[in-house]
Formats: C-alpha cells, sequence, structure tokens
C-alpha cells in the first residue's frame, strides 16, 4: 500500500515536471550579451597587437577577463553576475585554440580547459555557495592553465587558509591589496598574498 | 457529462499514443573494464553503496523499476539519467584526466557530506539508497583517501 501510493505520487511529479519543463522552456531565452565590461575592454585593446602575432592570446585573455568577473562578482556576494561571467567563461573556454602548442601542452590544456568548463557551466547555474565550491577548482585550473599561456597582465595569486574547513583555497587577483571572494562581505580581508605572476 | 466523456476519451487515447514513443535503456551486461570498482580497489560496503545508491543514475547500467516500461514515465527517466551520466559516469573513470577524477571526487564527497546525493527525488522511491551515518563516513573515507592518493 505504501509503496502504491508512492507511485501514484511519481506519476503526479512527472506530470508536473513535464509542466515545470515546458515553463522554463520559454523562460530560457537568450538573453541579451551584457556590455563588455571595462577590465576586458582594455584587455582587448592593449593586447590587440600580440593578436595578430598569436590567435590564441585574445581567447586567453578573455578567459582570464571572464574568471576576474567572476572573482569580483563572489567578492561582492553577487550570485547573479558571477552566473553571467561563469556563462561567458564556459564561452571563452571553448573558443580557446590549442593550436600554437607543443603536443604536450595541448594535453594538459585539453584536461584543464574540460575540468574548468565543466565549473564554470556550474558557476552559471547554481547558488553563490556551491559557486565557491567551484571557483575553488576552477582556480586551480586557471593557475595550471596561466603557467602554460603566460599573461601580459600582472597577477597575484593569493590564498585564504580558512575556506572549506580550514583547507584553504586559492584564487587569482589582479590587485595586490586582498579580496576575499570565498568568504565575501563576511571577511574580505582574509588571506595572503602567495606569489606574483 | 459528454464532455467529460470526450475529455477522458481523449486523454486515455493521448496515453495510448505515448506508449509508442521509443524507449532507449541505459543497461549493459557487463562491468566495463573502466569502471570505477574495477580500476580501484573499492571496500564490500562502499561498492554496495554505490551500486545501489549511485549506479542506476551515474553509470552505464540502471536497475529500472517496472513502471520503466510506461511512457511517458520511461522518457522521463532517460532524461534524468542521461544527465546524471554527463554530470559524473563511474563506468567511464578510467577515461578520466586526473585533474577531472580529482575535480568529480570532490564534489562526490561534497554531495554526499551535505545529503545533496543520492537525490531526495531518489531515496523517496529507493528506501535502500539512503546513507546511514556509519555508511556515509565509511563512504566518505575512502573517497578521500582515494582523491589524496590521485
Amino acid at each position: 500500500m505504501k509503496n502504491l501510493s508512492k507511485i501514484a505520487s511519481l506519476i503526479l511529479i512527472t506530470g508536473m515536471s513535464f509542466g515545470a519543463i515546458s515553463c522554463k522552456n520559454s523562460n530560457d531565452k537568450e538573453e541579451p550579451a551584457e556590455p563588455i565590461s571595462n577590465e576586458m575592454h582594455q584587455e582587448g585593446t592593449d593586447g590587440s597587437e600580440t593578436v595578430s602575432k598569436n590567435g590564441s592570446n585574445q581567447a586567453a585573455a578573455n578567459v582570464l577577463g571572464n574568471y576576474l568577473n567572476i572573482k569580483n562578482a563572489l567578492v561582492k556576494d553577487d550570485q547573479e553576475a558571477a552566473a553571467n561571467a561563469g556563462g561567458r567563461l564556459a564561452e571563452s573556454l571553448g573558443e580557446f585554440n590549442k593550436a600554437s602548442y607543443s603536443s604536450e601542452e595541448q594535453q594538459e590544456l585539453t584536461d584543464i580547459i574540460e575540468d574548468a568548463k565543466e565549473h564554470a557551466e556550474h558557476i552559471s547555474e547554481s547558488a553563490i555557495a556551491h559557486q565557491r565550491e567551484h571557483f575553488d577548482i576552477l582556480s586551480k585550473d586557471m593557475i595550471d592553465m596561466i603557467a602554460i599561456t603566460g599573461t601580459n597582465r600582472k597577477l597575484y595569486q593569493a590564498y585564504c587558509p580558512m575556506y572549506n574547513d580550514n583547507k584553504g583555497a586559492q584564487w587569482l587577483s589582479t590587485e595586490k591589496e586582498i579580496q576575499n571572494p570565498y568568504m565575501g562581505s563576511k571577511m574580505p580581508g582574509c588571506g595572503e598574498v602567495q606569489k606574483e605572476i | 457529462m459528454r464532455i467529460l466523456k470526450i475529455t477522458l476519451g481523449i486523454f486515455f487515447i493521448l496515453i495510448l499514443a505515448l506508449q509508442f514513443i521509443p524507449r532507449h535503456p541505459n543497461q549493459s551486461d557487463e562491468v566495463p573494464p573502466t569502471d570505477f570498482t574495477r580500476v580501484n580497489e573499492v571496500p564490500p560496503l562502499v561498492k554496495e553503496k554505490l551500486y545501489v545508491s549511485c549506479y542506476d543514475c551515474h553509470s552505464t547500467n540502471t536497475r529500472y523499476p517496472w513502471y520503466n516500461k510506461l511512457q511517458p514515465v520511461a522518457w522521463f527517466l532517460e532524461d534524468h539519467v542521461n544527465k546524471g551520466k554527463e554530470e559524473l559516469n563511474f563506468s567511464e573513470w578510467k577515461n578520466y584526466s586526473e585533474r577531472r577524477k580529482n575535480s568529480k571526487l570532490r564534489s562526490i564527497i561534497s554531495q554526499v557530506e551535505d545529503g545533496k546525493m543520492p537525490l531526495s527525488s531518489y531515496t523517496f522511491i529507493h528506501d535502500d539508497a539512503v546513507f546511514s551515518e556509519k555508511e556515509k563516513k565509511e563512504f566518505l573515507n575512502y573517497m578521500s583517501q582515494l582523491k589524496k592518493n590521485l
């Protein structure tokens, strides 16, 4: 009897979820492209000379720019902005061209991009606590990626020892001053710069 | 009264028509050599938990309930299983890069730790999929150890 009522509810839920799916689809319309942030715009202009030499540089700059936008949004506890930047990061990772790297580097980049893309996609559709979990692993991917691609921006690798039950987490920033993306407004100054890149 | 009969009739025909939607069961005869439980030495309890609580949606082998014979239930389950496999497929474990394994293990640990997995919609039907405190501890210990040794 217990099972029967469970099955009945399952059928009901299935029916309702069909309704839900169709509602969601109608809301899923493409959002208009957001205006390019200042940070990325600058990147586009002063990176333009290198673009002609190496097409992948622009994509690498976009990847980094979108990553930094996620970071900035998380510092401000802004789930929505982080989600938007996450979506754009997934796109820019997809556009990244590995052709100019050695085969060993290409293999490494493939692994990194595959992993990072998944985290970016999760960030684009999750609640803020979950966004931060993915941002933690994403940061590791970004650090490893930049070790291969290099960057023409001044970056600081920072470390917060408290995040994730004191297991700690790293992130990249363009500012030397600590702005913690993991603790948000609770503890914005927690952390230290580990090295300059 | 006539309206009611017609409505019911149409509904019945619709359900009947839905039965012709082809089903694509997610089933294979053997555990592939790339499977998590074949490339790692998994203790019996953890293995059992994986099979019972995770593999229906996160492997290439689903143990289907009888109502999967019915549409649109099968359709709904198929979509659900495909999403689960896309996220994490234990049958493909060996093919994941080290980096990806590390990410996946971390997600497995945090999802099970927080009680977000298995999904409550799943444990609602499958009572045995629920993790007891003891099972949870052993499961998480094993996964953390595996992550450390990666």
